[in-house]
């Protein structure tokens, strides 16, 4: 009789040495990507195989979450579940999160299609193709799940136009394609490790929480299924990064610079997300403040306190992201709020209750900065004169975001670095920004900075804001502007009376 | 409290996407595949050149010779977006999983004699290791192909081959109760015996093709089109006639699974062909030169399986190639 396997036994027997060293060509010529970073590997056996997963047990467990998912989706469309929002102000989350997160789920799909190419070792071959099928999986199941509010609100028609083309995604865009433009080993060390191991909380516990706090089942059944996949991401991303600190010590330096470039990237991106959660979820979850204090300085800081027996230190300007967590979103929101022309989401003055939360939640900094200056807005828009930014920001070379942000040791004070590569000086918007401006210069000079594309007329030739929008295919007011008074705001509040008004709902 | 929604009736203001509709219109809604492919990889303005490949855009049409005025008309005949792919696959495995028990049940593989066991473990367990170039090759066209609608499904085969490789790998496991004795064996035969060494060069040129469309040719159309009928249909009859029919019960989701995935191969090759006349020229080339080069490598195999009847079964498989290739659009010298 067959001796029986375990999960592990099995898994190791099934793909026992599938590859093979080839005889009739180079090594190098079938893997031609994976050695240019300096990434020293001595043992590609030593690698172990983070998932273990056989193709079979795969599809088993993926397609009963499929499933399920789409059951409720359909269920949720049937039923017209966009109507059990909180508010239809939270849809402005969900714009942002289709227009620039969702392509970024694509972005990784192909990124690990090509490390699940590039590296020579199987094991971490096939541990980044099964990320890259999954994150195909997690781009579908997200349109799936927009594609009703879709059919029902505005912003979120045009997004594969807009992705590729407005000046607020090219923040979410850069990111990525910088970490795909790079060698495999950076590549999973800045997605699957910063992005997906230590930064990941602070991306899904606003957002899906959010959703589930706010009515959006859409959002939390995509968001909850989509778990699972993220833990098996997670522990790739820690396996890869042990795995090179083990394999050479010269890999240290390296893998460090890599953290200190990623971390701050990371960071930076996730400033929209921040903003998210502290102004456009109606009900609030968690501030940024809070999020930043438990899944960084005490989760994150943790790791790389774990990391430190190889040599890794904590990344470079953490301490700056520490000055900055009591403002971050403020001065972001302003931002968004004054460029508002420009934006495939609506922006607004938060409510009294929502201002009370941030005093309490912020204390002195916003009780005596951001709430005069919100207050001040809420005036003018009271007044007819909604306040609106017309002429374009002035964006950082690295991260892409306006240079707004202030100083580290005074909220007074813009904060702007200039740096200096072939003769040209460029700006960003903060030490962590120039850093890795001048560690890879001739890779950030490449970067196209929105603005300066439509000074030059690449921009449908728009010479002013409202033509910039349109060539975005923005309609003006519809998917623009402020949201009280949109388009979003009246039918929502014809579809709450008419709800009201049915019997179903005296019942 | 909760609200019986559905009285509600509520006016959608559209239904689908602009990308979308600028295909299909607005009358109907998209399907979920539509969805889920069209438009879905970025289009314009790539931040940066990759430093793997500075010659190219990190979305590239020029990384292969096929021209196309929309790559996104690579629609696949399937349908399959993540979630139907999976379940498909989802209930196919559940099937192959009984014939697993069932063969072993039954010790269906029992009645064969030691010389054709020989035969089956030196002849088609191999083919693990063609199923893994099938893998990384796929992935290639993943990776640097262009347009959602093909690099999409190419993931998706690059899985199956994945499964394909282990579904090869557990018949082994089960013909020696477990032990991966057999697995062993097959991979030394693949790494020297004489009659596996012109496929496997054949297999590692294949991995180092920089076209990815040539390399779909290559790998999809030739090497997978010219080795599976020959092993996994006519040399599995003649194993079934020898005793060896539970054999074929093991095979079911590869022989399946190459059934339907050529109807995706089919529909790629021919879209591409009937584009332009060049497209169908380039498309001849590659198919020839790597028909030429497969028929060659699979001649000693060929002869091992079947005998004094190696050739005339080739052949024949050859023959089927190219009469599948010329309902592609993709005419071959006969
Ligand atoms: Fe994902
Ligand atoms: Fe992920
Ligand atoms: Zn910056």
């Amino acid at each position: 009789m067959a001796k029986k396997l375990g999960l592990k036994e099995r898994y190791a027997l099934m793909t026992r040495g599938l590859d093979w060293e080839p005889s009739y060509q180079p090594l190098d010529k079938l893997f031609p990507y994976d050695s240019y970073e300096g990434i020293v590997i001595k043992d590609w056996d030593a690698w172990a195989d983070p998932f273990r997963l056989t193709m079979d047990a795969y599809w088993k467990y993926q397609a009963e979450k499929e499933r399920k998912l789409y059951a409720i989706l359909d269920a949720f469309q049937q039923n017209n579940g966009q109507l059990n929002l909180s508010d239809a102000r939270y849809l402005s989350a969900v714009k942002l999160w289709l227009q620039g997160v969702t392509p970024l789920e694509y972005a990784a799909h192909r990124g690990f299609a090509h490390a699940g190419r590039a590296f020579r070792g199987a094991g971490a071959r096939i541990a980044c193709q099964m990320q890259s099928i999954d994150e195909l999986r997690h781009a579908q199941t997200q349109l799936h799940a927009f594609s009703h509010y879709n059919k029902f609100f505005s912003g979120f028609h045009n997004f594969a136009h807009m992705r590729d083309r407005a000046w607020y995604l090219s923040i979410p865009k850069s990111f990525f394609e910088d970490a795909m433009t790079a060698g495999p080993f950076e590549f999973v060390t800045s997605i699957s490790f910063a992005f997906e191991y230590v930064l990941t909380n602070l991306l899904f516990m606003p957002f899906v929480s959010g959703a589930a706090y706010n009515g959006d089942m859409a959002t939390t059944t995509f968001g909850f299924s989509a778990q699972s996949d993220e833990s098996r991401h997670m522990t790739l991303g820690l396996e890869v990064v042990k795995f090179m600190l083990e394999q050479h010590e010269d890999n240290v330096p390296i893998v460090q610079a890599w953290l200190d470039k990623w971390f701050w990237r990371g960071y930076r991106l996730l400033g929209l997300v921040g903003t998210m959660m502290d102004y456009m979820l109606p009900k609030k979850v968690m501030s940024w403040q809070e999020a930043w204090g438990i899944y960084w300085e005490e989760n994150g800081v943790a790791l790389f306190h774990d990391l430190a027996r190889y040599g890794i230190r904590l990344p470079k300007h953490h301490e700056v992201a520490a000055k900055e967590k009591n403002r971050l979103t403020h001065e972001m929101w302003t931002v968004l709020y004054q460029y508002g022309n420009a934006l495939g989401l609506h922006t607004w003055v938060p409510n009294d209750e929502e201002l009370d939360w941030m005093s309490e939640k912020y204390g002195e900094l916003f009780t005596s900065m951001y709430r005069p200056r919100l207050l001040h807005l809420r005036e003018l828009e009271q007044r007819g004169e909604r306040f609106f930014n017309n002429r374009l920001p002035m964006v950082c070379q690295v991260c892409q975001i306006p240079v707004f942000y202030t100083e580290p040791d005074d909220p007074h004070v813009q904060c702007v670095r200039i740096v200096e590569a072939a003769g040209t000086k460029h700006h960003c918007c903060s030490d962590g920004c120039a850093d890795i401006f001048n560690r890879e210069p001739m890779k950030y000079v490449q970067a196209l900075i929105p603005p300066q594309q439509i000074y030059r007329g690449e921009a449908g030739g728009a010479r002013d804001i409202f033509e910039y929008g349109a060539w975005l295919h923005l309609e003006r007011d519809v998917d623009t502007g402020e949201y009280r008074g949109s388009p979003d705001q009246r039918h929502w509040q014809a579809w709450q009376q008419q709800h009201k008004a049915t019997p179903a709902d005296a019942a | 409290m909760t609200i019986d929604l559905r009285t509600t009736h509520v006016e959608p203001l559209r239904r689908n996407f602009d990308h979308i509709a600028a295909r299909i219109g607005d009358d109907k809604p998209a399907s979920r595949y539509q969805e889920g492919v069209w438009g879905l990889q970025p289009a314009v303005n790539f931040h940066y050149r990759p430093t793997w490949d500075p010659a190219h855009e990190l979305y590239d049409p020029t990384r292969t010779a096929i021209v196309m005025r929309d790559f996104d008309d690579f629609v696949d005949p399937r349908q399959y977006y993540y979630g139907t792919w999976t379940m498909q696959r989802a209930r196919q495995q559940e099937s192959q999983e009984k014939n697993f028990e069932f063969v072993e049940k039954r010790g269906l593989l029992a009645a064969l004699d030691d010389a054709w066991r020989v035969k089956l473990v030196e002849l088609v367990l191999p083919l693990r290791h063609v199923a893994w170039a099938g893998n990384t090759n796929n992935a290639s066209i993943c990776a640097y192909g262009f347009g959602a609608p093909l690099t999409s499904a190419a993931a998706m085969q690059m899985m199956d081959e994945l499964g394909v490789a282990q579904y090869l790998s557990r018949a082994g496991l089960l013909l020696a109760d477990n032990e991966p004795r057999f697995l062993d064996d097959a991979k030394r035969v693949w790494m020297t015996a004489p009659m596996w060494q012109p496929l496997r060069a054949a297999v590692e040129l294949s991995m180092t093709i920089a076209d990815w469309f040539e390399l779909f040719v290559a790998q999809n159309l030739v090497i997978d089109g010219l080795v599976h009928p020959l092993v996994f249909d006519r040399f599995d009859r003649r194993l079934a006639a020898a005793g060896g029919a539970g054999f074929s019960l093991l095979n079911e989701f590869v022989v399946d699974w190459y059934a339907e995935s050529s109807r995706w191969v089919d529909a790629m090759v021919k879209l591409a062909a009937a584009e332009s006349a060049d497209n169908a020229a380039r498309i001849v080339t590659w198919t020839s030169d790597w028909r030429a080069r497969i028929v060659a490598a699979l001649a000693p195999l060929a002869e091992y399986g079947f005998g004094p009847d190696g050739t005339a079964t080739l052949a024949e498989v050859d023959a089927g190639l190219v009469a599948r290739a010329a309902r592609l659009g993709v005419a071959l010298e006969g």
